[in-house]
């Protein structure tokens, strides 16, 4: 009984290092992206090899907790959803990485007008992911306020649609040449589809949660 | 002989082991959150257990429904319970072993043309009714509180886990004990009057009686029916009939176990005749049909989703199809035993007698009470239940007809 409960401390404590790693992956995604708008593509570049640390240890955390709660065959009932969330959140953190190195390689051109846009646009697609992991772990201790989470969460999406619409109207009405246009649409639409992937977690989430009720 | 006898007692008791620890353990295993090994250990040592400790007083209103006081009557009475519930389980009916068993004794009632006690009767018909109420209310309740303590608590998912895990296993433990102490009576019941069993001590530091070593091997029928049998069983519960969180399953469980302890437990009848509330008749419930009552009840504190009332009126019918078949396959088959194989299915003694014991009017057949002046345990035993009070030759004595 006491080895039971030692593993279960083990593992809920791998499931808040795994999400603190999607936190702070939120967090480099956040400062990277203003670095790359300030001109600072040196540091740009360290936090994407943090960020790429943070992928990485991701994975293993995940696959870990994957083999330990089916050979423990712990929470039979709704391990497939665990795992499926984890899975869920593993592709936003990913995106992340994804995202960011893009700024790297492609070095893309932003209308000075609108390089405060872009900086709103990438604080409100991280705080979605901020929400989420909010609404993860509500789900495992306090599955009550998952909702508040999820509204959040949707409440951000929202937002990262309008501000990444706007964004877009004014780049297509410029006098940019098309490649320009279509490269800062390119980059709006992925920090965007951050949000979104966010909100596809929590979509997870809400039906996981209600499974979780007695 | 007495072994032979006693062997359709003891596939009585197979297959309740085999059918009836599903409701106690099948979500537990079908889900996965109990190893079938740990279940079936735990199942087989609780109903033991039960049985002998508690055994007696669910057993003594069977024995005043109808004491079958031959051997060979009671091997014919509990083959028909058997025999009922094996054939109803293979056509996929609703069944309960004790339902089956008290329509075989009334079988025998009819058969021998000894009178069927009323007031025991309708004691036993309300409670068949009144146990899935009971459970249903039990259960609505446990969910109400689990539910609050669940929100309140904020325990984490996989400590949560565990617990239920504990909670599981321990809560096992007393419904497998209340399955022995209640059931007990439907498997061994009907040899109780009938048995030859001595008292039996054990390095001096504790004695059974013989009725007890009658329960005892009743329990190790029903454990090896565990054993070999209740896997598969366990497998479906838990998958098939509801989908029950391992929580849920918890209530359940335990709203079961109380009822089918309250319907059996002497120590509870003691306790509410002392403090002047009127006691719970101690009768064989059908585990079965209170674990539906459970689950009914958890649906109903879910606002009544997904309450299938036609399988909940299929199930009811087999409060009347499972007496009414065993009742007719007893009688047919007490007449073969009697007829074609000159087997004595009933003492009849010199006749029945009216008999006071403790200012308490039985009717019992003269042979019984003359094995009462030579064997004085035997007779505690055949008018079971008496053993409540302390009898002794003196205070028992003949009344005339």
């Amino acid at each position: 009984m006491t080895l039971l409960f030692k593993k279960t401390k083990l593992l809920e404590k791998k499931v808040d290092e795994y999400l603190d790693l999607v936190l702070k992956g939120a967090f480099l995604f956040r400062v990277g992206v203003k670095f790359y708008m300030d001109g600072e593509i040196d540091e740009l570049e360290n936090r994407i090899s943090a960020l790429h640390k943070c992928e990485t240890d991701g994975d293993k955390l995940r696959r870990d907790l994957e083999s330990d709660l089916y050979t423990e065959t712990l929470i039979p009932e709704s391990r497939g959803d665990v795992l499926g969330l984890l899975e869920a959140c593993d592709r936003v953190l990913n995106m992340t990485a994804e995202t960011l190195s893009q700024f790297f390689i492609e070095i893309p051109y932003f209308l000075p007008e609108l390089k405060e846009k872009y900086l709103k646009l990438t604080d409100v697609s991280m705080d979605s992911i901020e929400q989420m992991v909010a609404a993860v772990r509500a789900y495992f201790k306090d599955v009550v306020n998952v909702r508040d989470y999820i509204r959040k969460v949707q409440l951000s999406e929202s937002e990262s649609d309008k501000i990444a619409r706007k964004i877009k109207k004014i780049v297509f009405r410029s006098d940019l040449d098309l490649c320009q246009k279509m490269h800062m649409r390119y980059f709006a639409l992925h920090i965007e589809k951050i949000a979104d992937e966010a909100e596809d977690v929590c979509d997870r989430l809400s039906i996981a949660a209600i499974k979780r009720s007695i | 002989m007495i072994w032979f006898f006693l062997l359709s007692g003891l596939f009585l008791g197979w297959s309740l082991g085999s059918n009836d620890a599903a409701n106690i353990f099948g979500t537990a295993v079908g889900t996965r959150m109990i190893k079938f090994r740990t279940a079936a250990l735990i199942a087989s040592v609780f109903v033991i257990l039960g049985a002998v400790i508690s055994g007696a007083g669910a057993s003594h209103t069977l024995g005043k429904l109808g004491a079958v006081n031959a051997i060979a009557g009671s091997f014919t009475v509990a083959l028909a319970a058997a025999v009922t519930v094996a054939w109803m389980t293979k056509l996929k009916l609703p069944v309960s072993t004790s339902q089956a068993i008290v329509g075989a004794i009334i079988g025998w009632n009819l058969f021998t043309g000894s009178p069927t006690d009323m007031n025991s009767l309708t004691k036993i018909l309300s409670t068949w009714i009144i146990c899935p109420l009971l459970t249903a209310v039990f259960a609505f309740l446990l969910y109400k509180l689990f539910s609050k303590w669940i929100v309140k608590l904020n325990v984490h998912m996989l400590r949560q886990d565990v617990y239920t895990r504990v909670g599981l296993v321990f809560i096992g433990a007393f419904g497998a004990y209340s399955l022995g102490a209640n059931n007990i009576a439907n498997v061994m019941g009907v040899f109780v009057p009938a048995h030859p069993f001595d008292d039996l001590s054990f390095a001096a530091l504790f004695t059974l009686s013989g009725t007890q070593v009658l329960f005892l091997i009743g329990g190790l029928a029903i454990s090896v029916g565990i054993y070999t049998y209740s896997k598969k069983v366990m497998m479906t519960v838990g998958n098939d009939i509801f989908k029950l969180t391992p929580i849920a399953a918890l209530i359940v469980v335990l709203a079961e176990s109380l009822v089918l302890f309250l319907f059996a437990s002497k120590s509870l009848e003691h306790f509410l005749i002392s403090h002047g509330i009127p006691p719970i008749p101690l009768v064989p419930v059908s585990s079965s049909q209170a674990v539906v009552g459970g689950v009914v009840g958890i649906a109903l504190a879910k606002k009544g989703r997904g309450i299938n009332y036609k399988i909940l009126g299929k199930i009811s019918s087999g409060w009347v199809t499972t007496p009414v078949a065993a009742a007719a396959l007893s009688f047919i088959s007490l007449f073969f035993m009697q007829n074609v194989f000159n087997l004595e299915v009933y003492n009849k003694g010199e006749g029945f007698s009216e008999i006071k014991v403790n200012d308490e009017r039985i009717i019992a057949d003269e042979s019984i009470v003359k094995n009462f002046s030579n064997k004085n345990d035997k007779f505690v035993a055949a008018i079971s239940g008496l053993d409540l009070v302390k009898l002794n030759y003196d205070s028992f004595g003949k009344i005339d007809n």
